[in-house]
């Protein structure tokens, strides 16, 4: 393998900063070009993270492990923001689902979906098994699936592509499926909030859209026409409660995967210098937030955090509330994982919520 | 049933639908955390936890990790589909000189004739 992404210097308790520091006593050092994902501190916001000190110290112990095994400090999810894009064909060994699903479908490399621990070892060993998506045989789509019959006002809009991911996740897990009837210039951190959404629903590590996606493949014959209902209800699944146009929200979350510049420009163009009445936590990796901060971004009303983000380690201010989101990803995990319920929408309908305090959302193209 | 990683253990079967350990289930309690999901609340120590579909997050096998060495693994996991990421946190338990646990895999068909709550061994 050529390169590596380690999921694994995330903190989950004890025994994962043991095995670390059991890879450092043991005198290994990652011998490709490794990056890190999210760990389970913000190290440049001190008191962002609401970790309890004995857990955080363990968690620092863990960061500082893999930093001794020789893997760069990125902490992001999102390392193809980093820099770390390895290219069409070659093999790499990445953990992180959605990086997993970025690497295959965006960016055409090769990864099998690796678990924390295997990840590392392959970076020790620069060797991964041959197997599952590594292989040309396991690449291959089995479903077609036609989009052309979507309103095009839909595909435009953002809040469509989280939707196409989870609905991917829920109905053709364990699948590799082609879409075709969709545009031929996808922004990037569409299908990046596609394939998070499709990964934390149904561990999708590989998709290909026609005429976008790097990777060649041959039109399987089994079609499946995709219509607005059929998205209505993955979209309606992203939310766990319902609300009324109205209602008190008590925090925005966006950013997973992490944010990046582009995202950044356009959430503040949504705000157009507006004070937000709720908090809006911005998750993000160093690098961009570097990229934010070089270009004099104007980023006062934003809560940033960077290095993590909310559903993996205690940010959010209490155990209860109510949190509107953009990602497909946040909306899977943050009931589990915090405790809040969740409202799905747009960039423009988290930002415009921010700023009312109250739920304001586009509903006329999803009915 | 076709093992994936071998052992024998025993228990009351806790079956759900679908299941990813990171996000599912809490790495310091071993209590199910998904409120979508059936047993909700309930622990998965000494249960074994039957999984018709294993979906999501690449930190699965942590989570896994960390309830074996704190005690609160599963006396099995039987999963509907093999899944790497499940086994591998066993894997590394063993490789840390930690208790481990089967793994099997039976097919969602097979799941269905087996009853939630029934006593299950697994070899």
């Amino acid at each position: 393998i050529a390169s590596a992404h380690i999921d694994g210097c995330l903190y989950h308790g004890d025994s994962g900063t043991l095995f670390a520091e059991r890879l450092v006593s043991d005198g290994g050092k990652v011998v490709v070009p490794t990056t890190l994902n999210v760990g389970a501190l913000d190290l440049l916001h001190a008191g962002r993270v609401r970790l309890a000190p004995e857990r955080a110290a363990m968690a620092r112990r863990m960061m500082d492990a893999y930093l001794r095994l020789g893997c760069r400090s990125t902490w992001t999810c999102a390392p193809y923001q980093a820099g770390h894009r390895p290219a069409l064909g070659q093999h790499v060994a990445w953990g992180e689902s959605n990086a997993v699903a970025f690497c295959n479908s965006v960016l055409g490399a090769r990864t099998e979906r690796y678990g924390d621990f295997l990840d590392i070892c392959a970076a020790l060993s620069a060797r991964a098994p041959e197997t599952g998506l590594h292989l040309d045989d396991n690449r291959r789509p089995s479903l077609l699936v036609d989009c052309s019959a979507l309103d095009r006002r839909l595909v435009d809009d953002d809040a469509f592509w989280p939707v196409l991911g989870a609905w991917l996740g829920e109905t053709a897990a364990g699948r590799i499926v082609a879409f075709t009837g969709l545009p031929k210039q996808i922004d990037e951190d569409r299908l990046k909030a596609m394939g998070a959404a499709g990964a934390s629903t149904g561990a999708i590590g590989l998709f290909h859209i026609e005429g976008v996606t790097p990777e060649k493949f041959e039109r399987p014959r089994d079609v499946l026409k995709l219509d607005g209902a059929m998205l209505h209800v993955a979209r309606d699944r992203l939310s766990t409660t319902r609300a009324k146009l109205g209602d008190r929200v008590d925090a925005i979350a966006v950013g997973s995967p992490h944010f990046s510049y582009e995202e950044f420009r356009r959430l503040l163009v949504h705000l157009d210098g507006r004070k937000p009445a709720i908090p809006i936590y911005v998750c993000t990796g160093r690098h961009t937030l570097a990229a934010v901060e070089r270009a004099g971004l104007d980023t006062r009303g934003l809560t940033i955090v960077a290095d993590t983000c909310i559903v993996v380690t205690p940010i959010l201010p209490s155990d209860t509330g109510l949190l509107m989101t953009n990602s497909g990803k946040f909306a899977h995990y943050t009931r589990p994982n915090t405790g809040y319920e969740v409202l799905y929408g747009s960039l423009a309908d988290c930002a415009e919520t921010a700023v009312a305090g109250r739920l304001v959302r586009e509903e006329a193209m999803w009915r | 049933m076709t093992p994936l990683l071998p052992g024998t253990a025993e228990g009351a079967v806790l079956k759900l639908p679908h299941l990813s350990l990171w996000g599912g289930v809490d790495p310091f309690t071993g209590r199910l955390t998904d409120p979508a999901l059936p047993h909700c609340g309930t622990s998965v120590k000494g249960r074994v936890l039957m999984i018709a579909e294993p979906v999501g997050s690449s930190s699965s096998s942590a989570v896994l990790l960390e309830l074996l060495h704190a005690g609160n693994a599963p006396a099995a996991i039987v999963l509907g589909r093999a899944d790497a990421i499940v086994a591998l946190g066993v894997l590394v338990a063993r490789e840390m000189g930690w208790a481990t646990i089967p793994i099997v895999v039976m097919p969602p068909s097979e799941q269905e004739k087996i009853a939630d709550g029934s006593r299950l061994k697994v070899e």
